[in-house]
């Protein structure tokens, strides 16, 4: 049965950004700790530790991101875990921002000189300590920008879970679609609202860069 | 505890292989059209004319703030409306185009204002044509310092091409899904889709180190 195209149907396409936004909060703050974990390792002293960071940073960003989804997703089941939308998309998500904010912090880790560490170590400083007040303080500078950024590109790819059938803004659209038959409307409101999430984003992260520029260069 | 069957995959390899053959030639299209339009787009970016800037400008932004998924979903089946139907195969290989061809546009003008003023103003003095100072002074140089991210979204559009595959456009994640809809052996089937992914983006970053080897190694000068 197809109906006609209300402002009901726009109510919903639009409150389901929620769940985009919701999603979005949960990979990014679940990649920030996988991330930093990740970043560490990769800068650390331990060979293996390296080693096993860099595969994980190799693997997850030489897949597809939709490959990875389906793979959490259908894994669930192989665990022992009933099958849930959000907890796949959640974990498949969290799994790849780890992955590739811990290869943008790594760099920006090794963008402090490494003067700075050794004074910090010569000030007889613990690993931790040297961390914290010195070294990612500095490197976070270097890293906003590029983490602004890399954070449009997992808002987009939060769309991805609607293909697992997760019900967020992409599957919203689907959904009122299916029953209005309106592809070229609900789909342009649908990318209009990707559109005002991510814009403002990408024009922080270009302002931000232009700003360190101007510092490095002065 | 689970049982794992890779029996079904192993017996319709055949058809993952073929699967994945299809996403390299979608790939490689995109990437050749996709080289197309960026050049053609940075051109038109960094020219005098402001229409035109502006117009390239919002390509650029729509295509790079909106999700790929949206963008086919878009094409394949919002243009219809407008009187554009193409085939899940056109659509895939098209939205692909559109999509790499706005993060190249961004990429390449990066490259060409990345060449200082005094290297195009020395091929004028050698009396090289603009269009031989394009060429050779301006998109040359500019490719070899583009190189490395050019490519690497490059690889990523290999990646994204997956996606094509809710079009049911042929592919590589399609022939999975069809194994899938047959077998039921889905893990299995997305670990070796996911394998399969891994060798291709390896494959493609062999070919492309390979490439600027190639044509990428003479003298950078000073």
């Amino acid at each position: 049965m197809i109906r006609e195209f209300s402002s009901a149907d726009i109510l919903f396409i639009v409150s389901a950004v929620r769940w985009t936004l919701i999603l979005s909060a949960i990979a990014f703050l679940g990649g920030a700790m996988g991330g930093l974990l990740i970043a560490l390792s990769r800068t650390s002293h331990s060979k293996a530790l390296r080693r096993m960071a860099a595969g994980f940073i190799q693997i997850f960003q030489g897949t597809p991101l939709l490959m990875q989804l389906f793979l959490v997703y259908f894994g669930l089941a192989v665990v022992g875990l009933p099958i849930n939308p959000l907890l796949a998309a959640a974990v498949a998500l969290t799994l790849h921002a780890s992955a590739y904010l811990g290869e943008i912090w790594r760099g920006a880790i090794e963008a402090v000189p490494s003067g700075q560490t050794e004074a910090a170590t010569a000030l007889s400083l613990s690993y931790p300590d040297r961390m914290r007040h010195v070294i990612l303080p500095q490197a976070m500078r270097v890293a906003t920008a590029p983490t602004v950024g890399f954070l449009v590109q997992l808002i987009k790819g939060t769309s991805l879970a609607s293909i697992i059938g997760f019900t967020e803004l992409t599957r919203a659209g689907q959904i009122i679609n299916n029953a209005t038959f309106k592809p070229f409307l609900v789909f342009g409101t649908v990318a209009i609202l990707y559109f005002i999430l991510c814009w403002p984003l990408s024009l922080l992260a270009r302002h931000m860069e232009a700003r360190m520029r101007r510092a490095i260069t002065r | 505890m689970y049982q794992f069957n890779f029996q079904p995959v192993l017996d319709n390899l055949d058809l993952l292989l073929y699967g994945a053959w299809l996403t390299v030639r979608l790939s490689l299209m995109a990437m050749v059209l996709g080289l197309v339009v960026s050049v053609l787009g940075a051109v038109a970016k960094t020219s005098g004319i402001r229409p035109l800037r502006w117009l390239i400008d919002i390509y650029v932004e729509v295509i790079r703030n909106t999700p790929f998924l949206v963008q086919i979903f878009f094409i394949f089946f919002g243009l219809p409306a407008a009187g554009i139907s193409m085939s899940p195969n056109v659509a895939a290989l098209v939205a692909l185009v559109i999509n790499v061809g706005a993060y190249g546009t961004e990429i390449i003008r990066a490259g060409i204002e990345s060449i200082p003023q005094g290297q195009i103003e020395a091929g004028r003095a050698l009396g090289l044509s603009p269009a031989q100072i394009f060429r050779y002074v301006i998109l040359k140089p500019a490719l070899r310092n583009i190189y490395p991210s050019l490519t690497s979204q490059f690889i990523y559009l290999m990646l994204t091409s997956s996606v094509v595959s809710v079009i049911s456009a042929n592919d590589l994640a399609s022939a999975g899904a069809d194994l899938n809809a047959q077998t039921f052996a889905s893990f299995e089937i997305y670990l070796v889709l996911t394998i399969l992914y891994f060798l291709l983006a390896f494959g493609f970053s062999t070919l492309f180190s390979a490439i600027r080897r190639a044509f990428f190694t003479y003298p950078a000068g000073r």
